[in-house]
């Protein structure tokens, strides 16, 4: 008898039968679909229930119907009837859903109830935008050092305590306050600490006078650093996922130290996404400084103290006060009113703090005109090729306050494409730090499918090929290896299904490449058994042998695999990433169909034979 | 059927002179090919932009040039990818390059040669994101072979480790200089390609000495270069079987694959065949000419019980 223990055995079984369930659901292939989204608010059953009646009475039943993350993803059996039904549900009711086109896999309802979903594609196979942003953090620790020194100067002001200068200095991280005498500087440290309880001040000179520094540590610039790039993330997954923009699972991503993801599939013209994701449009209320000639300021370039010039839409120039009465950070919502009493307006409301700043303004300031400033940045190149920040600052609105208002109102004198996008921007969020974009790509449909059909023609004869070659060369042998491997792409397809790895057009080399490593193994083994044959020992010992001599052999071999493979895994991103994952997964799964896998079948197929006369290997 | 029915007496050892030297020149003209013709990077490297376009028929792909050229988008690289329909625009960096606009740009000139044009993909690169790529390329490159050589050590001896090493360095040089030979575009997915070669070229050679130390105790006998000669040719079978059918499945990924994994389906089948080359050839070869002898194969055996009775 050939021995092997059963509960190894067993284990084999109960392995290949989950990896079959696990499997399963990529078989259903996929259908056109609409993915209903709400802005902040989930899609419920009830939801469902009304939009399939709806479709139902006018002949577009869809074929499916499913709520995954607060998401409703509705089936159809025809394109048309996609098309036809985005139509209906938005003629219904326009406002209510964020509609987007996609496919959805055709997998049943008990399944997916189950947890079981098909492998997620890739963009490069079902096509869509793929955009990587560079987050500027450096600007994100200028901003920090900016607040710094507009924080200490205030401190300094309510305290009374006089300073000649507040110096910052960017490359060295710090700010520092000059003072004329020691006795200046020990009262402007107090003044100081009273409002910035945790910050460290340290003593120094600055050309003879005394003054004291905040240096950021590199712990704090790093946090910072941090904290701009997932803020950011947080602001670009609030923009994408509102209503104005129809993506459907619109994937952000953080990748490597200072850089953010993005992927959108099904996207077919990103430049509408690019350009919302890209601003940093933001609002700041300020009352108008009443008392001096706007006029007079703009032509002479002398503008009085504690004002500062802008301009209006129409060029015209006007007199702010410089103290901003609430700044778009202290926006909670913001919606478009095209059709509001004065035309187009964008409905705010405030956080507390803004609100109370805001009712205690208008209270003092009632009949007094208060402005909106609308500031947009935007990075451009200059004629030299270096980065340039260019700020447009507009006054797009001035008004009388007429009443005492504090955390609802809105603000007039937005034409209705940009009322809309500055809805989206104001609710979204500023951006924590300026966003460069460093890399874009962008794959039709066409071309997805076309790289679906290349990966499974290489997949199958590839595989074909293996098994062919197996089955000639090794005989009964040869079609255990098949079945094995077999075993192999069910095992591998149905843990990247868990996984939830997208399956990118690399990835599918990989899993071509991965059967033929994983053919490797039982070459190992059916060779060393043809050597023990050779060798004169019985079939029966040879086949021992053979699976435990080939064992360190094969061990070997695959970790070497699996440390190129884990090392692109960690270093890689993207397209390499998608190869490596698949790899690293494909030599574990490869080892453990042609190691165990193997064995027992051999075991289930000699083991109960008395006498083994001739193997056919 | 069986194409290996005795064991093959190949005297690899005697002859390595003549193997250093082919695999001496294998290098010498990869790095001269890299230095005087230079790599087709891509644009993963470079920065830049791609558009991929698709015609209903076959077009002229000098008047698309000159098409180009007429509206200011001089400088492009215009050339089929695939088919004679699919045509690819190759643009080099610039300031403020949107993929989307440029993509829409190309389309609308190709739109005069061809009305049914459709844009297939369009990739941008920043230029800064390709000097970091190829850094982090070269810098996993370099892990990963410190990594085996760490683990190669840890299971063999030193001078097995070198020989392995000098052996796997040579795969990924000859990849590196078909890519200059062939100008075929080096991008991302040939380094992966590159670096699975190298992962899996060292399975042969583990295979071997797995063999050689197996067989370390008839050596004291028969001489060392005896015994990795009759090494090399029992296992000789199985090296180049398991290589034979992973080159029949990569094959098809080069055939059926398309153009997207051409570079990358091409790296592995030279890197598959400079592999088994090298472990044949050359790793047991320059573990000998190191100095390999004997006891170097049995030292771990021997050193291991001294060392439990060496503890306090």
């Amino acid at each position: 008898m050939i021995s092997y223990p059963g509960w190894k055995i067993a284990l084999v079984a109960v392995v290949l039968s989950i990896a079959i369930v696990m499997a399963m659901p990529n078989l259903f292939g996929e259908q056109s679909a609409l993915q209903l989204a709400r802005d902040r608010a989930v899609v419920t059953e009830a939801d469902r229930a009304s939009v399939t009646q709806l479709l139902a009475g006018k002949g577009v039943a869809p074929a499916g119907a499913f709520l995954d993350q607060g998401r409703l993803t509705l089936r159809f059996a025809r394109r048309e009837d996609q098309l036809k039904a985005r139509d209906l549900i938005a003629a219904a009711d326009p406002d209510q859903y964020t509609i987007a086109l996609t496919q959805a896999s055709r997998v049943p309802e008990w399944m997916r109830n189950l947890g079981l979903n098909p492998l997620k594609l890739g963009l490069d196979l079902r096509g869509g935008v793929y955009l990587v942003y560079k987050v500027d953090v450096q600007s994100a620790v200028k901003q920090q050092l900016d607040r710094y020194e507009q924080d200490f100067r205030a401190s300094l002001r309510t305290g009374q305590v006089p300073y000649q200068d507040v110096l910052v200095d960017y490359p060295e991280h710090r700010v520092r306050v000059l003072f004329r005498d020691a006795d200046a500087a020990a009262r402007g440290r107090a003044a100081i600490a009273a409002d910035n309880r945790n910050l460290s001040l340290s003593d120094t000179t600055l050309s003879g006078s005394p003054a004291l520094q905040l240096t950021l540590s590199d712990q704090q610039i790093k946090e910072r650093e941090d904290y701009a790039v997932q803020q950011n993330i947080v602001i670009l997954r609030n923009r994408l996922n509102s209503p104005e923009l129809a993506v459907s699972e619109p994937q952000v991503v953080r990748q490597g130290v200072d850089e953010i993801a993005i992927q959108l599939p099904g996207l077919q013209n990103s430049a509408e996404v690019k350009k919302i994701l890209g601003k940093t449009a933001t609002l700041e209320f300020r009352m108008v400084d009443e008392n001096d000639n706007p006029l007079e300021a703009a032509a002479t370039g002398h503008v009085p103290l504690g004002a500062k010039l802008y301009y209006t839409r129409d060029k015209r120039p006007v007199l702010l006060k410089r103290e901003i009465v609430v700044t778009g950070d202290e926006l909670t919502d913001a919606s478009f009113q095209p059709n509001g009493q004065d035309g187009p307006a964008v409905s705010v409301s405030l956080d507390s703090r803004g609100a109370s700043k805001m009712l205690k303004n208008t209270e003092e300031n009632l009949g007094h005109l208060m402005a909106v400033v609308f500031i947009d940045r935007a990075r451009e190149k200059n004629a030299q090729g270096a980065d340039v920040d260019r700020v447009t600052e507009e006054v797009i609105n001035q008004a009388t306050i007429r009443g005492v208002f504090s955390n609802n109102f809105s603000i007039t004198g937005v034409n209705p494409i940009e009322g809309r996008e500055l809805a989206l921007l104001l609710r979204a969020g500023g951006l924590a730090a300026p966003l460069e974009p460093v890399e874009e790509r962008a794959i039709g449909p066409s071309l997805g499918q076309d790289n679906i059909d290349k990966g499974r023609n290489a997949m199958v004869f590839g595989m074909l090929a293996a098994f062919l070659f197996m089955a000639v060369y090794y005989k009964a042998f040869g079609l255990i290896a098949d079945a094995v491997l077999i075993a192999n792409v069910v095992l591998l397809v149905a843990l990247l299904s868990m996984v939830g790895v997208a399956l990118t057009l690399p990835g599918i080399a990989a899993v071509v490449l991965t059967v033929g490593m994983a053919v490797d193994a039982n070459i190992l083994i059916y060779e060393r058994i043809r050597e023990e044959l050779r060798n004169g020992v019985s079939p029966r010992a040879a086949i021992t042998a053979g699976f435990d001599r080939a064992f360190s052999a094969i061990a070997d071999s695959n970790v070497t695999a699996l440390i190129a493979g884990l090392v692109l895994w960690l270093f890689g991103s993207g397209v390499v990433r998608g190869f490596a994952v698949v790899l690293v997964l494909g030599i574990a799964t490869s080892m453990f169909t042609s190691l165990m896998g193997s064995r027992a079948l051999v075991q289930i197929i000699f083991g109960g034979r008395r006498k083994i006369e001739r193997l056919s290997i | 059927m069986e194409f290996f029915h005795k064991v093959t007496r190949f005297p690899f050892m005697n002859t390595r002179k003549i193997w250093y030297g082919l695999s001496g020149f294998l290098i010498v003209a990869s790095i001269l090919l890299v230095v005087v013709r230079g790599l087709n990077l891509g644009i993963d490297f470079t920065g830049g932009v791609v558009v991929e376009t698709n015609f209903t028929a076959p077009p002229n792909i000098d008047r698309l040039r000159a098409a180009l050229d007429a509206a200011g988008l001089g400088g492009a690289q215009v050339q089929a990818f695939g088919s004679s329909q699919d045509i690819l625009v190759r643009l080099p960096p610039g300031p403020n390059a949107s993929g989307a606009e440029l993509g829409a740009r190309i389309l609308e000139v190709f739109r005069a040669a061809d009305a049914g044009v459709t844009l297939q993909r369009t990739e941008v690169v920043g230029p800064q994101v390709g000097k970091e790529l190829f850094e982090k390329g070269a810098l996993a490159l370099l892990a990963t072979l410190v990594l085996i050589l760490i683990y190669v050590l840890m299971r063999f001896t030193l001078k097995l480790a070198l020989g392995a090493i000098v052996a796997v360095l040579h795969d990924p040089i000859c990849v590196v200089g078909f890519f200059a030979l062939s100008q075929m575009t080096f991008d991302l997915t040939a380094i992966s390609a590159v670096l699975a070669v190298i992962g899996y070229s060292l399975n042969d050679t583990v295979i071997v000495f797995d063999r050689v130390r197996e067989r370390a105790r008839t050596a004291r006998k028969l001489g060392i270069a005896q015994v990795i000669d009759e090494s090399i040719n029992q296992t000789l079978s199985r090296t180049l079987m398991t290589k034979l059918v992973t080159l029949l499945v990569v094959v098809a990924l080069l055939i059926f694959g398309g153009e997207t994994l051409h570079g990358f389906s091409a790296a592995l089948v030279i890197g598959i065949i400079a592999g088994t080359y090298s472990s044949i050839y050359i790793s047991a070869a320059l573990a000998l000419d190191i100095g390999l002898n004997v006891d170097d194969l049995l030292e771990r055996r021997l050193t291991k019980p001294e060392e439990v009775d060496g503890l306090p």
